[in-house]
């Protein structure tokens, strides 16, 4: 009798502890090995989430960022992907078109103020949101433009072509510099796209034609965009930048060292300069190249996997992670533009006078996603190729239409990605 | 006249280290540089690479590198894992494909020949193009553990081992050294009423050595350098091997070069150990069997 009650003690306890158990989410995380504070907030906030609620308990999984997309591609095949997803903002919409990923069906009222980088959308959905976005500015400084007669531009008056292609040449003339401007060609793979489509955008292109994204025609090879290329030519055929060989090390401190009079670099490699030049350290707005002035948007984000069983778990730890007070700590953290103004206004560096609030301007006000497509993984590969072809030297039209090509087949044998 | 005779041949021998002191330097060079660049920070080191002061350890040396890489991603379990993933499969490779070389040589059996034609087949098909059938299958495999039974051998370390335990040049290097194998020896065993497990055990594996430590060498080397299918299979950081582990060295813009070298310099250390130990054998297999590691 005394082992029948014990057993029945024991289910009676076995059951009340799945009834209040907690259910585990998987947080995959792709910045493993980042060494710096991103992965240690991340897990904090992990910590912070499983503290607050009884109800879910999120396990996070990080992975090294180089290996990040294949393993999520694996997981979806596998039928093993997490509950919650790290994406990286132009990708999502691949992930969402794959069905790798599922809208994320939170209150838009509660994005009402993200800046529009840290939104991702897919065919009028919201699937993923960032909790940071990133900038890209011309860095320079004033003494240097002051002492040559270069008008310093503003978010309302930014350079145009004309005046940003004399500064350079009179840059250029004083022989004080090996380049007048470092545009970052050491880098490679999606800075291209990021850094560099937004010139092509400003002369009136773009990688593919946003209308319906079922082609790249007139967009890529047209007129505005082979001045573009024409231009991106020159810069390189005259000595202007370094070319796709760049020194990495030269890209990491060649400005700090006076060897480039400019560089098109992002906020996430502004403090060094501010610590080295104090106020004389200058973020400027990307030259307006005829149709405005344009930088990219848009970096990691957090959505939920389409086989997720929980997915109301995974959207309270969301909701949970938008706090401004993690937004202010992720960018007090990184350096990082926190994606709302109330959380900016807690950070030490985007809040009014901050040191990089700039950044915050330029993001808002200029900030144009790269284009919102499945395709894009691979159109941004082509483009890459196609800068890279171009700054080497090769025909200008017909790498264009090359490039042209290659996405408009590509977006074909995908019967056009599904957009709507 | 003599002397003319013993001058050439002084001459030969210089001539001859000359040219294998190439080879070597050669050969040498690679390793020299990682080590040399993971002592070095990477602004130094990037600099360097534009002349010979990159394989020289000069400049601002220090072991920063390596703690700092220590820092960066757990380097012991990374190199744990891929010893242990490694060390299995070889093992359990060196068994069973003997074993299977050994019922290929010495036993007759129907089917014999095409059997084995189709397992040299399979030489041709790179592993890669597998790969998506095998991950499925193995998503969906039983096994029966601690926690009873469960569908699904993902995120384990049989996941890594298992797959990659037979394979057919190992199989293949094995027929080929038994074949060589004086058939006397094994009629003999028969005769005086050995079996054929007591055969392979006593008789011909004890003859083996150069077979073993050419296959145990490949298979090492194939494991150890495993990227593409740990990274499909294997989401949990406590069982990751190393090579996934060097996507920890990069990020979208920046890789710390320093960082690199100081990890595949500590992550070449047991291949490098692995094969030192095995090099007599290797070396006269290689000139018995006119295989190339």
């Amino acid at each position: 009798m005394n082992k029948l009650c014990n057993a029945t003690a024991l289910a009676l306890i076995a059951c009340a502890g799945i009834a209040h158990g907690e259910t585990e989410l998987r947080l995959w995380y792709h910045g493993a090995g980042s060494a710096n504070a991103e992965e240690k907030l991340v897990n904090q906030l992990v910590v912070d989430f499983n503290a607050s609620q009884s109800d879910y308990k999120v396990v996070l999984e990080t992975f090294p960022q180089l290996a990040y997309n294949d393993a999520v591609g694996a997981a979806a095949l596998a039928g093993e992907l997490p509950d919650i997803l790290d994406v990286d903002g132009p990708i999502m919409p691949n992930w969402a078109w794959a069905g790798y990923m599922q809208p994320l069906g939170i209150d838009e009222a509660a994005l009402e103020g993200f800046l529009p980088g840290a939104i991702g959308r897919w065919n009028g959905k919201v699937y993923s949101v960032g909790l940071w976005d990133a900038a890209v500015a011309m860095t320079a400084r004033r003494s240097v433009l002051e002492a040559n007669d270069i008008r310093i531009p503003t978010l309302a008056e930014p350079w145009t072509r004309v005046e940003f292609d004399a500064a350079l040449a009179t840059l250029k003339a004083t022989g004080d510099y090996d380049y007048p401007l470092d545009l970052g060609m050491a880098w490679k793979g999606e800075w291209y796209p990021y850094a560099f489509s937004p010139f092509l955008q400003s002369f009136g292109g773009d990688i593919v034609d946003r209308a319906a994204y079922q082609t790249a025609e007139e967009t890529l090879n047209g007129d505005a965009a082979i001045a573009f290329g024409e231009w991106w030519q020159d810069l390189f055929a005259k000595g202007l930048v370094p070319g796709t060989s760049q020194d990495a090390a030269d890209r990491e401190t060649g400005f700090l060292e006076g060897k480039y009079a400019l560089s098109w670099n992002g906020n996430w490699a502004a403090m060094p300069v501010v610590e080295r030049f104090g106020d004389d350290a200058l973020f400027l707005p990307a030259p307006d190249f005829g149709n405005g002035s344009v930088i990219g948007g848009a970096s990691w984000q957090f959505g939920i996997s389409a086989s997720s069983a929980h997915p109301d778990g995974a959207r309270e730890f969301i909701e949970f992670a938008i706090q401004p007070k993690y937004l202010a700590a992720f960018s007090d953290g990184t350096g990082l533009i926190p994606p709302t103004v109330e959380a900016a206004a807690e950070t030490a560096n985007y809040k009014a006078g901050g040191a990089l609030e700039v950044f915050y301007g330029l993001s808002e006000a200029q900030a144009k996603l790269r284009p919102v497509t499945p395709g894009y993984i691979v159109q941004a590969k082509v483009f890459e190729k196609a800068l890279a072809d171009i700054a080497n030297g090769a025909d200008v039209a017909d790498t264009l239409d090359a490039a042209v090509d290659e996405i408009n087949e590509d977006i074909q044998s995908n019967q056009g990605y599904g957009h709507n | 006249m003599p002397a003319v005779k013993t001058d050439n041949r002084g001459l030969r021998l210089v001539s001859r280290y000359a040219a294998l002191s190439l080879v070597a330097v050669v050969f040498i060079f690679p390793l020299l540089f990682m080590v040399m660049s993971s002592l070095k920070p990477s602004a130094q080191l990037l600099l360097d690479t534009k002349s010979l002061r990159a394989f020289l350890p000069v400049g601002d040396l220090s072991l920063a590198n390596y703690s700092d890489a220590f820092a960066r991603a757990p380097i012991g379990v990374f190199v744990f894992n891929s010893v242990l993933v490694t060390g299995v499969t070889v093992l359990l490779c060196l068994f069973v494909c003997s074993l299977a070389a050994f019922a290929f040589v010495f036993i007759e059996w129907s089917g014999k020949a095409v059997v084995f034609s189709i397992l040299l087949a399979t030489l041709i098909i790179p592993y890669e193009t597998i790969f998506i059938p095998l991950l499925l299958m193995a998503s969906q495999l039983p096994w029966i553990g601690g926690d009873g039974f469960e569908l699904g051998w993902l995120n384990t370390y049989r996941v890594q081992i298992v797959p990659f335990i037979a394979d057919a040049l190992s199989i293949f290097l094995f027929v080929q050294f038994f074949k060589d194998l004086p058939k006397e020896l094994i009629e003999a065993s028969r005769v005086e009423g050995a079996s054929w497990w007591t055969i392979y055990r006593r008789v011909v594996m004890p003859l083996s050595g150069p077979v073993i430590a050419t296959a145990a060498i490949l298979k090492f080397l194939f494991m150890y350098n495993q990227y593409l299918w740990p990274l499909m299979v294997v989401q949990d950081e406590s069982i990751r091997p190393v090579m996934v582990g060097l996507g920890y060295f990069t990020d979208q813009l920046n890789v710390p070069w320093g960082e690199v070298m100081a990890y595949l310099t500590i992550i070449t250390v047991p291949v490098l150990g692995f094969y030192l130990s095995l090099q007599r054998v290797f070396i006269s297999s290689v000139a018995s069997t006119g295989v190339k590691g």
